[in-house]
């Protein structure tokens, strides 16, 4: 298969208004993706799926990843005129990156054996404009999949045949597995807790004593 | 009432003499037709106990019944999902009496690594009144013959009058059990007050 550079190279020249990123991964198996603006992300994977050299036809599966909020902390060294002489300051400079949510898709090529080739998608923010393509429509596998990442974070997959939520019941506020999603609490007797259910067992203990 | 000693003498003799309570107890021990009902891994050992290495056969419990109408036992083989428990307490709602539910596995008796999860219900018993309770990831097929055989005593040890009767035999304790309904983050109530309560914790 051709590399993630060459692939990229050849979406830019056949789609130009695409803007399209290369995702390095830190981790040990050190897989890069791609990551592509909504806008034209179901264009990129038409491409995907219906260019000769790739014909990447098999979607395996799509996830999401909950980014939150996160204070980015730089260390920058600043030329500062100290008592008249000019010294280098190191200063700190916190930003703000806001959080947003992803979904991921892995493509193979059945017809060509190989793959795979990791899609991204980024929504504009958490709360209000979770809204992405769905690639349904290209791989119908991903039905149940984009109903999943819908179910559980919340993405809004736009041309989606039947959005509906598919683990939890239809009436169920929020979505469990963003960081931020607090369960009800329902503790109610552990023998031997610990780490979190600990914290949850101390203040069901105390409230019982000021009782 | 007929004495231990005087019945065995009289079956050496070749007499045998029961009481209506003991045969009718005997029956029903010996054909409990379970629920074919299963949640999740736990049903494969179900289906293991009830194939021919463990045959299940042996003990009058191999009539799996696809329908709840002919069915006298739960077998609640698996983690209950807080979305499947309306439709696990309707399934036993369904089932005529006499009727027993069997929690098989850490999940049914517990939510067992699911615990503190926002979706698993911690145990069926806040629904449904447990009669065997089978720890084990999965359990064996040898422990949910275990499982059966303590229930088939139980049966065998239940007393048809007075008032330590069964809930078939009495007609003032309800034979169905309220479904609870979805609510926005749990189910509504969290559990039945009439057969399960909170342990108290003492400090």
């Amino acid at each position: 298969m051709e590399t993630l550079e060459q692939i990229k190279a050849r979406l830019e020249a056949a789609l130009p208004q695409a803007k399209i990123e290369i995702l390095a991964n830190e981790c040990a198996a050190g897989e890069r993706s791609l990551l592509v603006d909504a806008a034209s992300a179901f264009a990129v994977a038409k491409f995907l799926r219906d260019d000769a050299q790739l014909c990447l036809d098999y979607c395996s599966n799509v996830t999401g990843i909950d980014w939150p909020d996160k204070e980015l902390t730089e260390k920058i060294k600043v030329k500062q005129v100290v008592d008249g002489v000019e010294k280098e300051v190191e200063e700190v400079k916190k930003s703000l990156r806001p959080g947003f949510l992803e979904a991921v898709y892995h493509l193979y090529s059945m017809e060509l054996k190989h793959g795979p080739v990791v899609l991204r998608m980024r929504t504009v923010n958490r709360t209000d404009q979770t809204h992405l393509p769905s690639l349904t429509p290209l791989w119908r596998g991903a039905e149940f999949q984009e109903r999943e990442v819908y179910d559980l974070y919340g993405v809004i997959f736009d041309g989606h045949p039947d959005l509906r939520r598919i683990l939890m019941w239809d009436g169920f506020k929020g979505f469990p597995m963003r960081k931020d999603y607090v369960a009800p609490d329902d503790f109610e007797y552990e023998p031997t807790p610990h780490d979190e259910v600990l914290e949850q067992a101390k203040k069901h203990y105390s409230t019982e004593v000021k009782a | 009432m007929i004495e231990a000693g005087l019945k065995n003498e009289l079956q050496k003799q070749g007499v045998y003499v029961t009481t209506l309570e003991d045969l009718y107890n005997w029956g029903r021990a010996n054909s409990v037709w379970p629920l074919t009902f299963g949640l999740a891994c736990c049903a494969i050992e179900m289906m293991a106990a009830s194939m021919a290495r463990f045959d299940l056969a042996r003990f009058g419990a191999e009539v799996f019944r696809p329908s709840p109408r002919q069915a006298d036992l739960m077998i609640v083989a698996g983690t209950v999902t807080k979305k499947m428990a309306p439709l696990v307490v309707r399934l036993y709602n369904q089932m005529p009496e006499p009727k027993y539910v069997i929690a098989m596995g850490a999940c049914a008796i517990s939510g067992g690594p699911f615990k503190q999860g926002y979706n698993v219900l911690k145990g069926i018993d806040r629904y449904l009144p447990v009669d065997v309770m089978i720890p084990g990831c999965p359990p064996r097929p040898e422990a949910l013959i275990h499982a059966i055989m303590t229930l088939q005593e139980k049966i065998l040890n239940q007393k048809l009058t007075g008032p330590d009767r069964p809930r078939h035999l009495n007609a003032d304790v309800p034979g169905e059990f309220p479904v609870p309904a979805y609510g926005e983050h749990d189910l509504e109530p969290p559990n039945n007050p009439e057969v399960w309560q909170p342990p108290a914790i003492k400090r």
